[in-house]
C-alpha cells in the first residue's frame, strides 16, 4: 500500500526541494513564511540596497519588532522617547526598510504587534507543512503546528529576501516519544526541560526533533509551541508536532488561515502530513512525563536542570561545570528550595501566551508578592495583552505587586533595558539562562509559570504545587 | 569575501564547553544596523570588568594572544542564538578558524558565510590542542586537515559546497540567484496545485 512510509519531516522536505541535494551541493528548499524583525535584518537589507535587489516575495514576508522594544505604555503609546537610543535607531530603520521594500509591518503601536514567535500562530500565518524561517533560533516555536520552522542568520535572510530559497543539508531525524500525563503542576515547560536534561545541550545538534506520544497529544497548541520552542536549547533547529484536531481547532477563524473551501482542501492536505506507520527515524527516545516534577535550572545553560526538590549535583571534572556554579553563586548537593529570589519574570515566547499568564495568575489570585521581590508580567503579544486584560489577569498582577507591560522580548534578554540587575536571582519564564543573558551578572533560574509565580509570592524558590490547593 | 586557502597561527585555547552565542557577543552590542565593529566586544563580559578595563587573566588579554587567528574552545561551541554578530565580532577581531569537537548548526552554517572556518576535530586531537595553548597549527582547505606543529596531520569533515565557497571566495547568494528559473518553475508548480 504504502511503500515508503516517510516521516513528517521528510514529507515537509520533500514538498519544499526546488533542487535535492547532491553530494556537492545542498538543497535549493522553498520557504513559504519569512519572519523578520528589527535585529537580524538591517544588515539583510544592506545587502539587497547594494546589489540592488528586491524582496521576492512580499506576500510571504511579515516583519514586527519586538526585541529592542520598549515595554512601558507610555513609550509605546505615550509618545515618551525611547531613552536607549540605538534601540530607537533599530525601530526606526525596520520602517524604513519594510517601506522601502515593501514588506508587510506590523510596528510598535500596531493591535497585532507581538513577539515573532507568538504572533505568526495568532494571526494564522504559522500553518502546518510549511517551510518558515525567521533570523531568530526559536523560530523552532511554529512546528508545534507541523510547520518545518528553524531559525537563521542574517546573510541567509539576505538569500530569503532575494531568492524566497535557502541553501540547505537535509538534516537527521529524531523522535522523541512521551508516553503517559503530566502530573498536576507540572507543564509543558517542565517537559521541555525535562527533555532538554535528558539529551544535553548538543543532543539535538543536526536534527530536527518530532514530539510524539500520549502526552503530547493531549497538549494544547500553547503548550506545543513551548515544547517546540526550545527545541533549539537542546541543539536542535527544528521541533515539530503532528497536526490534529486540536491544531485544526486553535488555527481555525484565526484572521489569515484559509476561509470557506480553501479551509477545508488545507485540512484535508495537512491530514496527510503525519508520520506514517513505520517510518524510521535516524534516532529515538522515550520519556514517561508522568515521572516528572516540576523542573528548575541551576546552572548557565538549559540542559543544567533538575527537579525542584532536587539538590545541585556534585561536580564532572569539567572546567564549565564549575564556572558555571561560582557564577550562579550555588554549592553542589545543595537544594534549590527555599533559595533567595529577587526578580522574576513571566514572558517570552516560551511562556508568555494566555494560558501562561493564566496559569500564574492561578498562583497569584487573592496573594501578593513577597517583600522586595520585582516582577514583570510582560504578554508575548498585543492580542494575548487584549485578552487577559478582558478576564481580568491583568488587575490579579497588578493587585499582586506585580509590573504588567505592553509586549516584547523585554527581560528574556534585556536589548530593551528591562534588565536583572548584576548578581540578582531571576525566576524566569524564558529560555535562557547563559551568563549574563538576563543583564550582565544577572542569575537566572528557568522554570514554568507556575513556579515562577509560587517563588514571586514566597520570595524563595518554590514548588508550585504548595500553593496550588 | 577573500578566498582561503590556508591559515597558520598560533591558537589561543578556551577550554569551556558549550560556549553560547550570548557571551561570544552579549545581547546588548547587537542594537548596531551594520555589520561592523563587533570585534572590540568579542567575549565582553569575559575580557572586561564593570568599569570597561580588561581583565588581565583572560586569556584575549594576554600578550601571546596577540595576532592569533586560530581559537580552540571546548565542545558545542556556538549555541544559543542565531545572532550572525557571533561569527561577525569573531571575524572582526582577527580570527579565521574555530576549533571543536562540536558546533552548534546555526553558528557553523553562519560562521561559514563569513569566512570563519569551522573545524572539527575529534576528542585525542581536541585534548592536545588545549593542552598545548599557543601551538603553531596549519589549517589547509585543499587536503581539509589540520597540521599539528610535529607535521602530524588530522583531517576534518568540511561540507564540499562550503569549502568550494570559501576556497574561492564566492558567496552562496549568487548561486542560489544562478537557480532563478527553478525557482520561478516551483513556484509555478505549486501555483497549479
Ligand atoms: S522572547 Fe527571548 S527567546 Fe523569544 S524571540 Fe524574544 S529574545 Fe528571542
Amino acid at each position: 500500500m504504502n511503500p515508503q512510509p516517510k516521516t513528517m519531516f521528510e514529507k515537509v522536505w520533500a514538498q519544499h526541494e526546488v533542487v535535492p541535494e547532491t553530494p556537492d551541493t545542498p538543497a535549493v528548499l522553498y520557504i513559504d513564511l519569512h519572519l523578520i524583525h528589527e535585529v537580524t535584518s538591517p544588515q539583510a537589507f544592506a545587502v539587497l540596497r547594494e546589489r540592488g535587489l528586491r524582496v521576492r516575495r512580499t506576500d510571504l514576508t511579515l516583519a514586527t519588532m519586538d526585541h529592542s522594544t520598549p515595554t512601558r505604555t507610555e513609550q509605546v503609546f505615550g509618545g515618551a522617547p525611547i531613552t536607549i537610543e540605538s534601540a530607537a535607531k533599530q525601530i526606526r530603520e525596520l520602517e524604513r526598510n519594510c517601506a522601502e521594500f515593501g514588506v508587510e509591518l506590523l510596528g510598535l503601536q500596531h493591535a497585532s504587534r507581538g513577539i515573532v514567535h507568538v504572533i505568526g500562530p495568532e494571526l494564522g500565518v504559522t500553518q502546518p507543512g510549511k517551510t518558515v524561517v525567521c533570523g531568530d533560533s526559536h523560530t523552532s516555536t511554529h512546528g508545534a503546528f507541523g510547520a518545518l520552522a528553524f531559525g537563521i542568520g542574517s546573510t541567509e535572510v539576505g538569500h530569503v529576501f532575494a531568492t524566497q530559497c535557502l541553501l540547505q543539508r537535509k538534516p537527521r531525524t529524531l523522535a522523541v516519544n512521551v508516553s503517559g500525563r503530566l502530573r498536576p503542576g507540572v507543564t509543558a515547560k517542565d517537559l521541555i526541560l525535562g527533555i532538554i536534561g535528558k539529551l544535553g545541550v548538543a543532543g539535538g545538534t543536526g536534527h530536527v526533533i518530532e514530539y510524539r506520544g500520549e502526552a503530547i497529544r493531549a497538549l494544547d497548541m500553547d503548550e506545543r509551541m513551548t515544547i517546540c520552542n526550545m527545541s533549539i536549547e537542546a541543539g536542535a533547529r527544528a521541533g515539530m508536532v503532528a497536526p490534529d484536531d486540536t491544531t485544526y481547532a486553535y488555527l481555525k477563524g484565526t484572521p489569515r488561515a484559509p476561509k470557506g473551501e480553501a479551509w477545508e482542501a488545507a485540512v484535508e492536505r495537512w491530514r496527510q502530513l503525519p508520520t506514517d506507520d513505520g517510518a524510521r527515524f535516524d534516532r529515538e527516545i522515550d520519556l514517561d512525563a508522568s515521572t516528572l516534577e516540576p523542573m528548575i535550572t541551576y546552572g548557565t545553560n538549559p540542559g543544567m536542570v533538575i527537579p525542584i526538590s532536587g539538590s545541585v549535583p556534585a561536580p564532572n571534572g569539567d572546567p564549565a561545570f564549575a564556572k558555571s556554579l561560582a557564577y550562579m553563586g550555588f554549592d553542589a548537593g545543595t537544594p534549590l528550595r527555599d533559595k533567595p529570589v529577587n526578580v522574576v519574570f513571566i514572558g517570552s515566547c516560551t511562556n508568555s501566551r494566555l494560558s501562561d499568564l493564566r496559569s500564574a495568575a492561578r498562583v497569584l489570585r487573592g496573594r501578593k508578592i513577597a517583600s522586595g521581590v520585582k516582577m514583570l508580567v510582560v504578554p508575548g503579544s498585543q492580542q494575548v495583552k487584549r485578552a487577559a486584560e478582558a478576564e481580568g489577569l491583568h488587575q490579579i498582577f497588578l493587585d499582586a505587586g506585580a509590573e504588567w507591560r505592553e509586549s516584547g522580548c523585554s527581560m528574556c534578554l534585556g536589548m530593551n533595558g528591562d534588565l536583572v540587575p548584576p548578581g540578582q536571582y531571576s525566576v524566569s519564564t524564558s529560555n535562557r539562562n547563559f551568563e549574563g543573558r538576563q543583564g550582565t551578572g544577572a542569575r537566572t533560574l528557568l522554570a514554568s509559570p507556575l513556579t515562577a509565580a509560587a517563588s514571586a509570592v514566597r520570595g524563595r524558590v518554590t514548588d508550585p504545587r504548595e500553593l496550588l490547593a | 569575501m577573500e578566498p582561503i586557502k590556508t591559515i597558520r597561527s598560533r591558537t589561543v585555547v578556551l577550554p569551556l564547553e558549550n560556549i553560547d552565542t550570548d557571551q561570544i557577543i552579549p545581547a546588548r552590542f547587537l542594537r548596531s544596523t551594520t555589520r561592523e565593529g563587533f570585534g572590540r566586544n568579542l567575549f565582553a563580559d569575559w575580557r572586561y570588568d564593570a568599569s570597561g578595563a580588561p581583565k588581565p587573566d583572560f586569556v584575549l588579554n594576554q600578550p601571546e594572544a596577540r595576532g592569533c587567528t586560530i581559537l580552540v574552545a571546548g565542545r558545542n561551541f556556538g549555541c544559543g542564538s542565531s545572532r550572525e554578530h557571533a561569527p561577525w565580532a569573531l571575524t572582526d577581531y582577527g580570527f579565521r578558524a574555530v576549533v571543536s569537537t562540536e558546533f552548534a548548526d546555526i553558528f557553523r552554517n553562519n560562521a561559514l558565510k563569513n569566512g570563519l572556518v569551522p573545524v572539527l576535530v575529534d576528542e585525542p586531537t581536541s585534548r592536545w590542542l588545549i593542552e598545548h595553548p599557543g601551538a603553531e597549527i596549519t589549517i589547509d582547505l585543499e587536503t581539509t586537515s589540520l597540521a599539528l606543529p610535529e607535521g602530524q596531520r588530522v583531517s576534518f569533515p568540511l561540507e564540499p559546497f562550503a569549502r568550494y565557497c570559501l576556497m574561492n571566495g564566492v558567496d552562496e547568494l549568487g548561486f542560489l540567484l544562478s537557480k532563478s528559473a527553478d525557482i520561478d518553475a516551483y513556484e509555478r508548480r505549486r501555483a497549479a496545485v
